[in-house]
């Protein structure tokens, strides 16, 4: 298997430019991205606040991740390391989300399950690209050019406000799920369940079993 | 006499190294093991690499999450401590404030029920303090982990006729689980904690993931054989960084064992991960710091069966 294809990613991206993007590709983003967890989504979407800014002013980037940011001499904000946090746990303020906010394109770390894009990310056109390794706080931390602006600071605190920043050669990020819907960790998974029953075979089973077991080592226990 | 000052600014100094700089065996370990592999596995190898250096470079930590830092405290028998262990504890919280804000650090310390912030990483019970003595001697070795990872470890109750199948099993369940979608941040170095009580248990297997080095093998030779066999299973699930298709779930594995209740073998796993965070200092009785990268953490004495 080769190395991944690498890209440059203007944003907000079109249809066009997220068609043209296939599974494990290696994206670098310019333009805007902000972050949002379930802090910003409780907030418009359950208690109905307004969406501080319009979807074309967001880069329709929505990034799953608390910065470590510190207020620095004369206001300005500093970024030092920006790691994503596991997307998995917001599937189910997605479709609403994507409906309100105009996002076609989530950034975060792990992915979500494959049914979760075909139900929720295909209808909206939006694609997951993951984080890479995942600990890249430093590389990242790099392609963050400026903060422009962050909402709800006060109300929210630092790791979950709405934190706007203006990227270049941001990344790289993987390509975790495509306009159809595929998902490359499923893809991989896939190759790997195959292995997994006979890593155990001849293993004698242990004297106490345990509540909870599912028996089938191929489930995920997200 | 040590300074309370001293070991204040020392355990700072070990903040900042542990927060930036990827200690060397386990970038060597990564290093190599992107030689090995390929495809998306290789890159996400490749791309860790050059995150340290980036970190290294601009002195920033490598990763976002500074994990929780802690220490470990390995007194001489003959170190004098200017006012004592509450002094010696009162400088390391001290520190660890002050790091936390300079650095920074983020502040993950939270309350477990009221999710209240201090914002200093300092609270009820943090951050933890290990302690273990060694006879003559008169100084004192900091060592500060900043372990992140919310997934990857795990402890079972076996029982003796389990055996070392019992453990593979347990360690294939724990690897599989959080390896898939690189939950783990694998490659790991993995700890094993084999015996003691529950507690001492998952003690052993921190401390084993946490504080010996890569390469580092077990004194006793049927251990150090166990702790190649167990890698090497770990290595044949198939999976590498990220919890693609690859061979890199397993930087290093170590075991430490203690001895236990007759009817019982208690199993710990760790996983730390690829921001795997320590630093270690040696203060001498005159005040002099010597910082290295090995924490020596266990030594002869540590590990002693006898009653002396
Ligand atoms: S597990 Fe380690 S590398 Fe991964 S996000 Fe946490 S601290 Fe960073």
């Amino acid at each position: 298997m080769s190395a991944p294809a690498q890209t440059r990613l203007k944003l907000p991206a079109s249809r066009d430019d997220l068609a043209r993007l296939r599974l494990g590709d290696a994206v670098y983003i310019d333009g805007v991205v902000y972050t949002g967890r379930e802090g910003v989504y409780r907030r418009v979407l359950e208690e109905g606040a307004k969406l501080p800014l319009p979807p074309e002013q967001t880069g329709r980037a929505n990034f799953h991740c608390s910065p470590a940011a510190s207020a620095g001499d004369g206001g300005a904000y500093k970024v030092g390391g920006v790691t994503a946090t596991a997307s998995f746990r917001f599937a189910k303020w997605m479709k609403e989300w994507f409906e309100i906010s105009g996002a076609n394109l989530i950034i975060g770390k792990g992915g979500m399950r494959a049914r979760d894009y075909r139900e929720l990310f295909v209808p909206a056109g939006a694609i997951y690209l993951t984080t890479v390794g995942y600990g890249t706080g430093a590389l990242l931390g790099r392609g963050i050019r400026r903060v422009r602006d962050v909402f709800w600071l006060e109300e929210l605190g630092n790791a979950q406000a709405m934190w706007v920043f203006e990227v270049e050669n941001f990344g790289p990020f993987l390509v975790e799920s495509d306009l159809s819907g595929n998902s490359l960790f499923e893809r991989e998974g896939a190759r790997i369940n195959a292995n997994i029953e006979s890593l155990y075979r001849g293993l004698k089973s242990p004297a106490l079993g345990r509540f909870g077991e599912t028996g089938d080592r191929t489930d995920e226990v997200i | 006499m040590i300074a309370y000052r001293t070991i204040e600014q020392a355990a700072f100094q070990l903040m900042e190294k542990a927060a930036i700089d990827i200690p060397e065996d386990y970038r060597r370990a990564v290093a190599a093991m992107s030689e090995r592999e390929q495809g998306l596995s290789c890159f996400v190898l490749k791309t860790m690499l050059d995150n340290y250096a980036a970190a290294s470079a601009d002195r920033r930590p490598m990763c976002a999450d500074t994990g929780l830092p802690r220490y470990y405290v390995k007194a001489g028998n003959d170190a004098r401590i200017e006012g004592g262990f509450v002094a010696l504890e009162k400088a390391l919280r001290t520190a660890t404030a002050r790091a936390t804000k300079s650095i920074p650090l983020r502040p993950n310390r939270v309350h477990p029920l009221w999710r209240t912030d201090p914002n200093n990483n300092v609270g009820i019970n943090a951050p933890e303090i290990d302690w273990s003595f060694e006879p003559n001697a008169d100084w004192l070795d900091l060592t500060t982990v900043h372990k992140g990872g919310l997934f990857g470890s795990d402890y079972r109750m076996l029982f003796p006729g389990d055996g070392i199948d019992g453990i593979k099993r347990f360690l294939l369940d724990t690897l599989v689980a959080f390896g898939k979608r690189g939950l783990a941040c694998q490659p790991a170095i993995v700890g094993v904690g084999i015996g003691g009580s529950k507690d001492a248990c998952m003690m052993l297997g921190k401390q084993a993931a946490c504080l010996r080095l890569v390469g580092d093998r077990h004194p006793d030779p049927k251990i150090a054989e166990l702790e190649g066999e167990l890698m090497e299973l770990g290595n044949r699930i198939g999976m590498g960084a990220m919890g693609f298709a690859g061979r890199s779930m397993v930087a290093d594995l170590h075991i430490e064992v203690g001895h236990t209740h007759t009817g019982g073998m208690p199993v710990s796993v760790h996983t730390f991960c690829l921001s795997s965070r320590r630093a270690t200092v040696r203060i001498d009785a005159g005040g002099a710091r010597h910082f290295r990268d090995d924490p020596k953490w266990f030594s002869d004495y540590s590990r002693r069966e006898t009653v002396e």
